[in-house]
């Protein structure tokens, strides 16, 4: 009676696609802030179904086999018992220093800021924390932008999330040095919830990097939210990592709003998950909102990786350009779908979208479908995808001057990458990337 | 001192005998011309000393110093001391000439010794800027991305400038002058008769007099249909200048037909 013996056959998944958890396991008193919130998604959560692949959302996920009656969630102060956090995610990304850093874990949260920047009235801060300290502040920030009602993910997480982050940064509050955090997720068998509220308000600027990662073996789920709004001639610079250890199945709704003059830079590197399905969409809502998304995404094994993204162009002179990056080895898979929306009126738009694949085995797939719903006809707008091979020629080059094979696997590869690393200005983003290049080629 | 010899070559492309019974030796500090027309297999020699797998050896042997280049893999014949210009030389997007050409260079101190920590980045620039300017290249012509929207003139410096930097014992250009201007030829020129000498032996295949009034080759072969045909001097290359292929074909178009 081997530990391993039994952890292989619990990752064997029954057919049973419903969750096990009941309105007790609601936190919802109507003296806290979020009672009402929390009442409303709860409701959603009852009404919406498990998706199908007969969703079209849903079409190339399958969830049939996987054990959501299993997943339990982690009581408070888990994380004491469980693998903790690795230091190398705490380290910085960006810059050598951050001006804060959050920790999220199973069942508690560590939380610190520099007090020059608290002095300054930038709110950064874990969800239980807001709630004793910015009651007021996250009642009327949460839920603007991803609505419970998006999805059966998105009202789970809105009505029963252990816990969230808060990041408000005042108007026209620059924030030098980057935040940063890290949602861990070790142990067995649970429901990670995540929330992320982010507001930059009126001419603010900030840089923020936020990881999720767990050990290789946890074989848990999580469900998360990140509400992104960019007030009018904001800037926010937002780095997402999803680090998730190889048996997580992952699912997460995305959006961003962005105002008048304002700039998103959303990157995005996933390399985790044995499965993820993923949202993540743009509102461009002001005159002259720029929002661009670079993701990059490296599978092997058995993930499957599924990113679902939409760049909504609502009003007129908006911009917005994404490119994502991906390579598939051994038996992955990887799912992109995009949409380019121009609403009615919304004139002088400029929305671009691109993926790219690499197949670096034979039993390796991407879906690639592009998509553009225009109603207005003064807009420049383009889409393009490739699914590839590595072509022989460049890789012979290469040997014929004494680079062995899998250096110049690598090497090709890398290339492939270097429009989305162009497109980083994070030398620390840069080199996880690489890393990630070299790990995912061994 | 290094020997290359090559016996009775005999190469197929997809199941189609292209060399048929190849033979030459070259050492180092002979500068070599290959001439010949077109289709008749210089760039397949060129491909099969690399290794390139869809060029087959059926019959024959390659012999580098001893060792048997048949039973290196690619990277090891570059590491032993081959190189070869390439006729078109393909492009690597998203990977810089620079980050190439160290790669390549730490690849070799890798093969010596496997604990090597790599070229330093200082060191290696300096190199890098020595070899350009040889070359007469801009020094931005490191920061490029290898081949990729080069002119045929750029790539063709590029693969000099390769040759410069790796140092190899016996180098194949195929066709470099092929698509350079006069300026461009004579600097390629001039950068390979620099590198020439007593540690490096050249085989040149071209079709023109033009590059070897520059690179002055003390050895001219002639190929026709899969073998070389005639060995002599400069003085052969005059002739072909001259007269052109017809009597080639004349003399040995019979023994190709029999
Ligand atoms: N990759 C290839 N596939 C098929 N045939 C080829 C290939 N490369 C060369 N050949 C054929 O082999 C013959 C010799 O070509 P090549 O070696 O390129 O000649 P040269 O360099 O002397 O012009 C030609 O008939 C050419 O069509
Ligand atoms: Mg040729």
């Amino acid at each position: 009676m081997t530990k391993t013996n039994t952890k292989v056959r619990s990752k064997r998944y029954t057919a049973s696609p419903t969750f096990g958890f009941t309105e007790e396991t609601l936190n919802a008193p109507s003296n806290s802030p979020l009672g009402s919130y929390r009442n409303s998604a709860w409701s959603a959560f009852k009404e919406e179904a498990m998706p199908t692949t007969k969703d079209e959302a849903w079409r190339r996920t399958d969830l049939r086999k996987i054990p959501f009656d299993s997943f339990q969630f982690p009581a408070d102060g888990a994380f004491n018992e469980l693998a903790p956090v690795p230091e190398a995610l705490l380290a910085p990304l960006v810059g050598d220093q951050h001006g804060g850093q959050i920790t999220l874990l199973a069942g508690g949260a560590k939380v610190s800021l520099a007090p020059e920047i608290e002095k300054k009235g930038v709110v950064f801060t874990d969800f239980k924390t807001a709630e004793k300290e910015h009651p007021e502040l996250l009642a009327k920030l949460i839920g603007n932008v991803v609505r419970a009602e998006d999805g059966k993910f998105a009202a789970l997480t809105a009505a029963l999330s252990q816990n969230g982050i808060l990041l408000y940064v005042p108007r026209g509050v620059q924030v030098e040095e980057p935040l940063h955090s890290v949602l861990w997720g070790a142990g067995d068998n649970l429901a990670h919830l995540s929330h992320l509220v982010i507001y930059v308000d009126e001419g603010a600027s900030v840089t923020y990097v936020h990881e999720a990662a767990s050990p290789d073996d946890s074989l848990s789920m999580h469900a998360g939210i990140v509400e992104i709004t960019v007030s009018d001639g904001a800037n926010l610079r937002f780095v997402e990592l999803q680090s998730w250890g190889s048996e997580i199945v992952n699912f997460s709704h995305e959006r961003a709003k962005i105002g008048k003059d304002a700039n998103l830079d959303w990157i995005f590197g996933a390399v985790g998950s044995r499965l993820t399905k993923n949202f993540s969409d743009l509102d461009l809502v002001g005159k002259g909102a720029n929002g661009r998304m670079s993701g990059f995404y490296f599978a092997d094994g058995e993930q499957h990786l599924d990113h679902d993204t939409q760049q909504n162009h609502l009003v007129p002179n908006t911009y917005s350009d994404l490119l994502f990056k991906g390579a598939l080895k051994e038996n992955s898979r990887s799912v992109w779908q995009g949409m380019i929306f121009v609403a009615p009126g919304a004139q002088q738009t400029d929305g671009y979208q691109a993926n790219r694949n690499l197949i670096l085995s034979d039993t390796a797939r991407a879906d690639s479908i592009p998509g553009l719903e225009i109603s207005a006809d003064d807009v420049r707008c383009s889409h393009g995808t490739t699914i590839g091979k590595i072509d022989p020629e460049p890789l012979f080059y290469l040997l014929s001057r004494g680079i062995p094979q899998e250096d110049a696997e690598r090497l090709v590869v890398e290339g492939f990458f270097d429009p989305i690393m162009q497109r980083i200005p994070f030398e620390g983003v840069r080199n996880r990337f690489q890393e990630a290049i070299k790990e995912k080629l061994k | 001192m290094s020997t290359l010899t090559i016996r009775n070559l005999h190469v197929s492309i997809e199941g189609k005998e292209i060399l048929k019974g190849l033979n030459l030796e070259i050492k180092s500090g002979e500068i070599h011309a290959i001439m010949g027309p077109n289709g008749t297999g210089k760039s397949t020699l060129a491909y099969a000393l690399m290794g390139h797998p869809s060029y087959e050896v059926t019959e024959g042997e390659i012999i580098f110093d001893g060792e048997d280049v048949l039973e290196l893999d690619v990277d090891e014949r570059s590491r032993a001391g081959l190189f070869l210009a390439f006729q078109y030389p393909v492009s690597i997007p998203g990977v810089t000439v620079a980050n190439f050409l160290r790669t390549a260079l730490n690849s070799r101190r890798r093969a010596e010794n496997p604990e090597d920590k790599g070229i330093s980045i200082l060191d290696f620039r300096k190199t890098l800027k020595e070899k350009m300017d040889l070359l007469k290249m801009d020094h931005a012509f490191a920061g490029r991305y290898l081949n990729d929207g080069f002119s045929g003139g750029e790539k063709k410096r590029a693969e000099i400038l390769q040759m410069a930097t790796l140092k190899p014992k016996i180098a194949v250009l195929d066709e470099t002058d092929s698509g350079l201007d006069i300026d461009a030829l004579r600097i390629v020129s001039d950068g390979v008769n620099a590198l020439s000498g007593d540690d490096l032996g050249v085989v040149v295949i071209t079709h023109y007099q033009r590059l070897l009034n520059h690179i002055k080759p003390q050895f001219v072969h002639i190929m026709f249909d899969g073998r070389i045909v005639e060995s002599a001097g400069p003085e052969l290359a005059l002739r072909l200048e001259e007269h052109g292929y017809d009597w080639v074909r004349e003399k040995y178009a019979e023994a190709v037909a029999a």
